[in-house]
């Protein structure tokens, strides 16, 4: 008898309980806190970014598979309508804080130019961070939502302040990310009011992921589809989807280095984790409704942005671009409807994630060392910085999709979905998968061609001297990405086992 | 204790404060500033013992007290306080335009007429019989007549005060006029017995046109469109703490009378369909030209001007919705909106006195280069502003966030897109604010000095924006 009494105690949950998950967000926060009051900037990020990834990666061991939420904690904000900070960790929410870390680690390694504020530098850095993380492992709508706006402000200041080019350039880009994210998260945001207010249980509205599936999945398929498609635009303008991209290129070209990084690489998978999260699950009617519609969108990406991109001059702009065409091809995973789409769209988010943060981070130091990224003006640094041309090649062919690396695995299970359930028939999807192929002609002739004029042929214009060899403080991050990049591409069960049992789980919808 | 207590120790203060002033020496005038503030503070401390409950005797049939009158006293209470510090810390710049030849400054009246108008919404807020409505409203509105017309010196205030005393005067009548009309539709002047009458009136026409003026009278009063055009000219005109007063004040007080007023209308399966349909058209118009005429705006009185017309616009929504199926009352979202509208206005307007004082413009212009100077008050700036534009994870998004969702939930559709690109435009023009603040530099870095009671109440508000943007229970629970 007593020790049943002790159990039951043991298991009433406390008042106030508490998961690791909470760290990832609360740990940048009060790094930035400290800051703010005069830590030292750089450490203190770093600190700060070192210990979330180590805590990832101590949750990652302790990860038990399934498909499961696990470390949760549920904590009621308020019980009418029921809004609840719940955090919760599954394979693909765990992907996701895997690729934060990551990212966020290598975006504060880097310094801070000299020119800045270092406070508000780092502090933008982990705030991004902070908010990524929270979208990544709350399981409320409503949070999932506001982590993600909390990037937001972050973005708009460091790009006006701190971003590249002239004044007029970078304001305008600042404007235009905050006015085109700022729409599609509205847009969002009436998706996501409509779906809790149709799915909720009768009288008692709710915002919990889990409670309101139950609810959605009965919906008959018009309205599954109107929803849908309201969440599909709004999360569609954040992830830069044909025709709502053109925000991306522009402000990743202007955006200082780290928020370059942590933006394409972390925060535009956030609109791809909602639809995996939320759309595609409780809305699958709705998602095959839509079909279509994506098919032809993504091939706007792919095909258009991607001539778009062979087109560019200047090294920035020719990574902004071609970051807004490879989401099409994660859509192509997502819009074939079948558990190996939805793999391989999850490990091209990783994949991707981790090679455009490393893209970004050698264009950085390429206008460290050289001033400029203006590809007419360069030339032949592959000989005067041999070791920045042996790592912007490999970054470029990860990019588009050499052997070896994690976006090569990704891409073959995308374009192997388009094909799983065609029975011998070239249906949309098939010819879609077609066509996208040719986008990865299209990216090896933009990304060999910046290369080319970079890094190979006669010496150019810039730079004037032989650049100083990098440090191996400034190597560090690059082969930490280069390394993530290999080890996935080399065996991408890595990934793949952990998130599978969760797209297992709508795949059979 | 029943709850007219509060009323009546917040009246003998305010007349307590003005016999004072005659024997206040006149370098010592801000004395009764501090007094007030003690004074109210006490007053805001005696509101949870306050029974909720009403008596039988007649007075009470003009006098409510229930949870939302309560809630709404509180609202008052602390948006005077805080109005109050506002003023003190505003006071150099006052004594300049009110000087006179021979004796100091006469700012005393300056701290006793927002006890009197602090009277007139306490009172307002518990007011359910047509005659105490209006007997309430206008000891508040004639308090602000003066307030706003209080710098003598300064031509700008003088024709803010014109301007107020007249179109105040014309939304008066339109007001009584409805109530009229009301009276004579109904032969009552308690809103219960209104209520009753209006369910099975068989004057449908006559009830609907008291109903527009009624209307009429409020939509000037909350800054409502077609009858918002003295709003900008008002704010800039007044000094900053009279303008965050009538901003925050005389807004929660018209829709508390509007909601009380309203109510019948909407109680009445008759009525109920053309009012919604009038407050959701007056909720669009306003959201629209609220949000569009703040965009180009360079005077940040001017564009905190346009931003409240166009929080009226996102009230005026969610008091038009009739949800389904969501547990959000219509009130609950208003009064909601209501106290985070007050956190984040009065942080802003506790940003702009001190940087009105110190560079002597409320030019947006003012601003350029505040992180350099002061990185607090830049900081404060940016959560009031980032809370203004509905960020989430600040207490404005909650408020907006719920405007949708009862918006939703009543199936207005075309308000919503109306307000989704009112927020957008919103982003806009308060980010504008941040602009000034971290992107443009300016070549006075002197640092800026704050009073402890400013600093305090500015931290306050901060972190008010924040929890509330969080743990909305707190706010809710007042509200059941």
């Amino acid at each position: 008898m007593p020790s049943e009494i002790y159990l039951e105690l043991s298991t009433t949950d406390p008042p106030f309980p508490l998961s690791p998950l909470d760290l990832l967000i609360f740990l940048p926060i009060l790094a930035a806190l400290g800051i703010a009051f005069g830590a030292p900037a750089r450490v203190t990020a770093i600190a700060a970014a070192a210990a979330n990834l180590a805590i990832v990666i101590a949750l990652w061991v302790g990860f038990k598979g399934g498909s499961d939420f696990q470390y949760t904690a549920s904590r009621l904000v308020l019980d009418s309508p029921r809004i609840a900070y719940a955090v919760g960790l599954d394979g693909l929410s765990l992907i996701l804080v895997l690729l934060s870390a990551l990212v966020t680690f290598c975006a504060v390694w880097i310094k801070a130019p000299d020119s800045v504020s270092a406070k508000l530098w780092f502090i933008s850095c982990l705030l991004i961070s902070a908010g990524a993380m929270g979208a990544f492992v709350t399981t409320d709508l409503f949070f999932i939502y506001a982590f993600h706006e909390l990037a937001l402000i972050p973005t708009f200041l460091m790009i006006g302040l701190y971003g590249h080019g002239g004044r007029e350039i970078r304001l305008h880009a600042a404007w235009k990310i905050t006015i085109y994210l700022g729409l599609g998260s509205l847009i969002l945001l009436a998706g996501l009011v409509w779906l809790v207010l149709k799915a909720s249980p009768a009288g008692a509205l709710t915002f919990d992921v889990a409670s309101l599936k139950a609810g959605a999945l009965l919906l008959d398929a018009a309205t599954q589809k109107s929803i849908f498609l309201t969440l599909f635009i709004g999360f569609g303008v954040l992830i830069s989807l044909f025709p709502f991209h053109s925000w991306a290129a522009p402000a990743y070209a202007a955006a200082p280095t780290p928020i370059a990084m942590l933006h394409a690489g972390v925060l535009k998978k956030f609109g791809l984790y909602g639809l995996l999260r939320i759309a595609i699950p409780l809305l699958p009617l709705g998602a095959s409704a839509c079909q279509n519609i994506m098919l032809w969108l993504l091939l706007g990406n792919i095909i258009l942005i991607g001539l778009v991109t062979i087109s560019q001059k200047s090294l920035d702009q020719v990574l902004g671009h071609s970051s807004v065409m490879h989401m099409g091809y994660v859509f192509l995973g997502l819009a074939a409807g079948n558990e190996i789409g939805y793999a391989g769209a999850v490990l091209l988010m990783f994949a991707h994630g981790v090679s455009i943060a490393l893209l970004f981070a050698l264009s950085g130091d390429v206008r460290r060392l050289t001033g400029s990224v203006e590809m007419s003006r360069l030339g032949g640094l592959a000989k005067r910085a041999p070791l920045l041309g042996l790592l912007f090649g490999m970054a470029a062919m990860a990019s588009l999709g050499l052997p070896g690396f994690a976006n090569f695995a990704a891409e073959v299970m995308v374009f192997f979905s388009g094909f799983q359930d065609s029975h011998g028939l070239i249906g949309p999807v098939q010819l879609t998968t077609i066509f996208a192929l040719w986008g990865v002609v299209i990216s090896a002739v933009y990304m060999l061609r910046a290369y080319r004029k970079v890094f190979l042929g006669p010496p150019g214009e810039l730079p004037a001297a032989d650049p100083a060899p990098l440090t191996l403080s400034q190597k560090f991050p690059l082969f930490l990405l280069v390394a993530a990049l290999l080890v996935v591409g080399f065996y991408p069960n890595l990934l793949l086992n952990l998130v599978k049992p969760v797209l297992h789980l709508f795949a059979s919808h | 204790m029943p709850a007219y207590v509060l009323e009546i120790v917040t009246l003998s203060l305010g007349l307590l404060l003005l016999l004072a002033e005659a024997f206040i020496g006149p370098t010592k005038k801000r004395l009764i500033g501090y007094a007030a503030i003690v004074g109210l503070t006490i007053t805001f401390g005696l509101l949870p013992f306050v029974c909720n409950c009403e008596g039988t005797t007649p007075f009470w049939s003009f006098y409510t007290a229930d949870s939302l009158a309560l809630f709404y006293k509180g609202i008052a209470l602390l948006t005077t306080i805080i109005v109050l510090i506002l003023s003190l810390d505003y006071a150099p710049v006052l004594e300049r335009f009110v000087a006179r030849a021979g004796g100091g400054p006469a700012i005393g009246e300056f701290f006793a007429l927002p006890v009197f108008i602090c009277t007139g919404m306490m009172w307002m807020a518990s007011a359910k019989d047509l005659t105490s409505i209006f007997v309430s409203l206008e000891l508040i509105t004639i308090a602000f007549y003066v307030m706003v017309a209080y710098q003598r010196k300064n031509k700008l205030s003088l024709e803010a005060g014109t301007k107020y005393l007249v179109l105040g005067a014309l939304s008066t009548g339109f007001l009584i006029y409805g109530i009229a009309w009301l009276f004579g539709v109904t032969g009552q002047t308690n809103l219960v017995a209104i209520k009753e009458a209006l369910q099975v009136t068989e004057h449908k026409t006559a009830a609907l046109f008291a109903l527009s003026l009624i209307l009429v009278g409020l939509s000037f009063k909350v800054a409502a469109v077609p009858f918002q055009f003295w709003v900008p000219d008002v704010y800039q005109g007044a000094a900053s703490p009279v303008t965050a007063y009538l901003s925050v004040g005389s807004k929660s007080a018209g829709f508390i009378i509007g909601y009380r007023l309203l109510e019948p209308f909407l109680a009445s399966a008759n009525l109920q369909h053309t009012t919604v349909s009038l407050l959701v058209a007056i909720a669009g118009a306003t959201l629209l030209v609220g949000n569009m005429a703040a965009i180009p705006q360079t005077n940040f009185k001017r564009l905190l001007a346009y931003s409240s017309i166009s929080h009226a616009g996102f009230l005026l929504l969610a008091l038009g919705s009739l949800p389904h199926n969501s547990q959000l009352s219509p009130i609950q979202v208003v009064s909601f909106y209501l106290a985070t509208y007050l956190i984040m206005t009065l942080l802003a307007f506790a940003v702009l006195g001190v940087i009105a004082r110190v560079k002597g413009s409320d030019d947006l212009s003012a601003f350029d280069g505040l992180s350099q100077r002061s990185p607090f008050l830049a900081f404060a700036m940016l959560i009031s502003a980032i809370s203004l534009a509905g960020v989430p994870l600040t207490a404005g998004f909650l408020g907006k966030f719920f405007v949708f969702t009862l918006a939703v939930d009543s199936g207005h559709t075309w308000p919503v897109v109306i307000a989704v690109i009112g927020a957008v435009a919103g982003f806009y023009y308060y980010f504008k604010i941040i602009r000034s603040m971290y992107w443009n530099v300016t070549t006075d870095t002197t640092p800026i000095t704050l009073e402890p009671l400013t600093k305090a109440t500015i931290v306050a508000l901060m972190v008010a924006a924040i929890v509330f943007g969080v743990c909305p229970q707190v706010i809710m629970s007042l509200l059941k």
